[in-house]
């Protein structure tokens, strides 16, 4: 971890290393404190692409624990609760949906890889509208338990399948927000191919985009096995 | 996200206007002063609470004129009622774990410090930083509102505007539920009696707020630590306290969120009909679930399940409170005794080892909740187990001590208090720990005097220690020694004289949140320990003043402090006092040591700091320094 990390560390101590009291602008020790300011320059500090994975992979892990606690509760309220809830058949065409999704994002990673920005905008368009799909096929998933009689404030079994949607939804719903972000950054005039802020927002927001995926795939699995 | 965040790449100018300087600050220092000035509000509130609660419980019956001004429902001719008392101790508790034992410890001195001590000119998001305490602190209103809904008629009758079981004014002083909130009865809303409508609603969207701001802090956190050490601050140079709040940041990212989803699930069976923590067939306040309009049916849920949800958060919480008093409390003790941190990668694998250990043993708190005894040996293992990584932070606190020419500062008497209660406090978790006594002993008093020992009054010691010992740097001035001094005394001996009696009452039997005991004959002879515990209490409390008294003087009038006044070691004591915007004006120090180098051989002075050049230290070995 300690080489990884030191690797892409900020290169704003050339020149007065030897570090201990080092002299301020004019030879004067850097007065002030906190609350009054001085010493900064407005210098562009280094873009750092791991601060953004590793509070990525962080979200993401307090996500999972979060979705984890649900399916807990959910199993433990499946041992008291024995009615049957009918799986929505629109719920298997989300999966789809989803699962076609990530593909597409994952092409839209490969051709900045390679440097191609029109197919790179291609694929983030159709993963954007895969992602809404996915979003308006849970909601017709919703009115298809509503018509089976399966209502939010039922048992906590029929509960759960509108709650754990929903905050899949949610989440679905932000990654949706990243995605259209992608999207905003690709018709910036300015936008550079390959360029290293580029390739770590892609990669942040696939990493997200792919774990909504496992995240559905598990809810998925999970209220078809414990019906 | 505003701009700032997104791209990362500008480094934010030292703001001029008053507003973004001291109030929507992006600068760590700021904020951590921020969460530490919360905390001190938020214990004061506390405190208070604790106060009432052992008033009525030494002198019950008697009429407080006070309590009657301030809560004419909750204290009808100043005799607080039974449902008042209870729900002070919801208060309390809450307060204190969420808004005291969380923010200061973690939000003010871990994000004071640790960008500092690694060689960082800020936070990584420095913008969602400021995020993180805004959320707290609207968490914190949150709360306070809970207060005044149930405190007050007719605020409670405005809300019942939203829905019926919004509906507050039961005249206590918030939710009654402990902070554990447990259900079903936290779940059912208004039928469930006094305390149970708007108050513990708030209750539930106040602490699902604190998750959102602890976890967007924790995220800050793990980041900074990782990617944002200067040159030459390897893992294992850093100190020890950042090791704790890093630990603490991981702890904290896994655990809220599994509380934040318990709560929405618990705010959906109070506000949605549902029932994931209401069982079939309940009965509570004379009615049967299903049949009345206020009581809807509720089937297939299960309480225990909110247990398990609370506990999975809860017992990491108290590490969450007492970590970052463990590294501040190693730190101190190696800068006073002037010798390294004996065993610092022993310090560093025990932090982890309890921090690991801290996920696996929720269960005994539930020992009583019907589980299965095959499960209640495994949580009993696993917790005594926890005994081993503590033990060897125990032992290499009195090692770093031992032989030392100690330098006996306010900040060293308070990190040995810290030692001092966390063997006291922690002793009894032996015992507590183990599923067969924990049958006798669940719910009383020992475990009352257990917790304040070692997560409460430990971690408030690691605090005070912390203040006593970064205020110089802070704010430039030191804060005054002998009423330091006197704090100190008074507060070690005031806490011991107060939970050391409440073991006793807790094996003779006496019951916690009980608001008054007069109706037990086996009861009554302790009543003299009752009143002296009280007592103690009252000139604990009032001791606190002065150092109340000690933080403002101190800021304004105190004696003036170099950049390095105790003669540390690490990153924060070689830039200016207080430090610049940027932490190190400009130019990020580079390190050449470890964090304790005390008392190297063949130095020139009996510490070398981290950032001097390795050459002139023949003794130093560029590592922890405990290589002699």
């Amino acid at each position: 971890m300690a080489t990884m990390v030191t690797s892409t560390k900020r290169a704003t101590d050339k020149g007065m290393g030897s570090g201990g009291r080092f002299p301020g602008p004019n030879g004067k020790k850097p007065g002030g404190n906190g609350f009054h300011g001085g010493g900064s320059d407005g210098k562009k500090r280094k873009f750092s692409p791991w601060s953004y994975r590793i509070t990525m992979w962080m979200v993401l892990a307090a996500i999972v624990m979060m979705f984890g606690a649900l399916s807990v509760a959910y199993v433990m309220a499946s041992e008291e609760q024995r009615t049957p809830v009918p799986m929505p058949r629109m719920f298997f065409l989300s999966t789809g949906l989803i699962l076609v999704s990530s593909a597409t994002f994952h092409q839209a990673k490969k051709s900045l890889q390679e440097d191609r920005g029109r197919a790179h905008l291609r694929w983030l368009l159709a993963t954007l509208g895969l992602g809404i799909g996915f979003l308006l096929s849970q909601l017709a998933g919703w009115r298809e338990l509503a018509r089976a009689g399966v209502y939010f404030s039922g048992h906590p079994r029929s509960t759960f399948f509108y709650l754990a949607t929903a905050l899949h939804g949610g989440h679905l719903l932000g990654g949706i927000g990243l995605v259209f972000y992608l999207v905003i950054r690709r018709l910036r005039p300015l936008w550079q191919l390959s360029g290293e802020k580029n390739m770590t927002w892609t990669r942040v927001v696939g990493l997200y985009w792919h774990t909504m995926d496992g995240i559905w795939i598990w809810l998925f699995v999970l209220l078809l096995i414990f019906k | 996200m505003s701009a700032e965040t997104h791209e990362g790449v500008h480094r934010h100018p030292a703001p001029t206007s008053f507003i973004r300087k001291y109030i929507f600050s992006v600068d760590h220092k700021v904020i951590g002063i921020q969460y530490i000035m919360l905390a001190l509000a938020a214990v004061a509130v506390g405190m208070t609470m604790s106060l009432l609660m052992r008033l009525n419980l030494s002198w019950p019956g008697t009429h407080w004129p006070i309590l009657e001004t301030l809560f004419p429902t909750g204290a009808p001719g100043g005799v607080m009622t039974p449902e008042f008392y209870l729900s002070l101790v919801t208060m309390h508790g809450t307060i204190m774990v969420f808004f005291v034992l969380t923010t200061a410890p973690q939000g003010g001195f871990g994000n004071y410090f640790l960008p500092i001590q690694i060689g960082a000119e800020d936070m990584a998001f420095p913008v969602l930083n400021m995020l993180s305490f805004w959320v707290t602190l609207v968490g914190f209103i949150v709360i306070l509102l809970a207060i005044f809904v149930e405190g007050n008629q007719s605020l409670g009758q405005a809300f019942a505007a939203i829905g019926p079981s919004f509906t507050g004014g039961s005249g206590t002083v918030g939710p009654i539920g402990g902070w554990t909130g447990y259900a079903p009865l936290s779940a059912l809303g208004k039928i469930a009696g006094p305390g149970q409508g708007a108050g513990m609603n708030l209750w539930v969207i106040s602490i699902a707020i604190f998750c959102v701001g602890s976890l967007l802090g924790a995220l800050n956190f793990i980041t900074t630590l990782l990617n944002m050490r200067t040159k030459g601050m390897s893992l294992m140079r850093m100190p020890l306290t950042c090791w704790a709040w890093f630990t603490t940041a991981v702890l904290a990212l896994l655990s809220f969120p599994v509380l934040l989803g318990g709560g929405i699930l618990l705010l959906l069976d109070r506000i949605a009909g549902t029932s994931f923590f209401i069982p079939s067939g309940l009965y509570v306040s004379g009615l049967l679930s299903g049949t009345n309009p206020n009581f809807p049916l509720h089937t297939g849920g299960s309480p225990i399940l909110w247990q398990h949800l609370f506990w999975f958060f809860g017992h990491p919480e108290v590490y969450i409170a007492i970590l970052p008093g463990m590294g501040a409390t190693s730190h101190i003790l190696s800068t006073f005794a002037r010798k390294p941190v004996f065993g610092y990668r022993a310090m560093v694998f025990a932090i982890f080892a309890i921090g690991l250990l801290g996920f696996f043993v929720w269960g005994h708190h539930m020992f009583i909740s019907g589980m299965s005894p095959y499960s209640a040996i495994a949580f009993s293992v696993l917790t005594l187990s926890i005994g081993v990584p503590s033990a060897v932070k125990t032992f290499n606190w009195l090692g770093t001590l031992w032989g030392a020419r100690i330098r006996f500062t306010t900040a060293m008497l308070f990190a040995l208090g810290f030692v001092s209660l966390f063997v006291a406090g922690g002793i009894t978790g032996l015992i507590l720990g183990q599923s067969s006594l924990d049958l006798a002993m669940h719910d009383t008093y020992i475990v009352t005097a257990h917790f304040h020992l070692v997560m409460g009054v430990a971690s408030i010691f690691g605090m005070f220690a912390a203040l006593y010992f970064w205020f110089p740097k802070m704010f430039g001035r030191f804060m005054n020694e002998g009423i330091g001094r006197i704090h100190f005394w008074l507060t070690f001996i005031g806490v011991y004289t107060i939970f050391v009696p409440m073991h006793i009452m807790g094996i003779v039997g006496m019951p916690r949140r009980y608001s008054s005991f007069g109706e037990y004959e086996f009861l009554k002879t302790l009543h003299p320990l009752v009143l002296l515990v009280s007592v103690a209490a009252v000139i604990t409390i009032s001791a606190q003043i002065l150092f109340y008294f000690n933080v403002f003087w101190s800021i304004f009038k105190g004696k003036k402090a170099g950049d390095n006044p105790w003669e540390a070691t690490t990153l924060e004591w070689t830039t200016a006092t207080p430090p610049p915007h940027d932490n190190f004006a400009g130019v990020l120090p580079t390190v050449y040591h470890g964090p304790y180098e005390f008392a190297v051989p063949g130095a020139p002075k009996d510490y070398v700091m981290q950032t001097d050049v390795g050459a002139d230290v023949p003794g130093g070995n560029g590592h922890n320094g405990h290589k002699h």
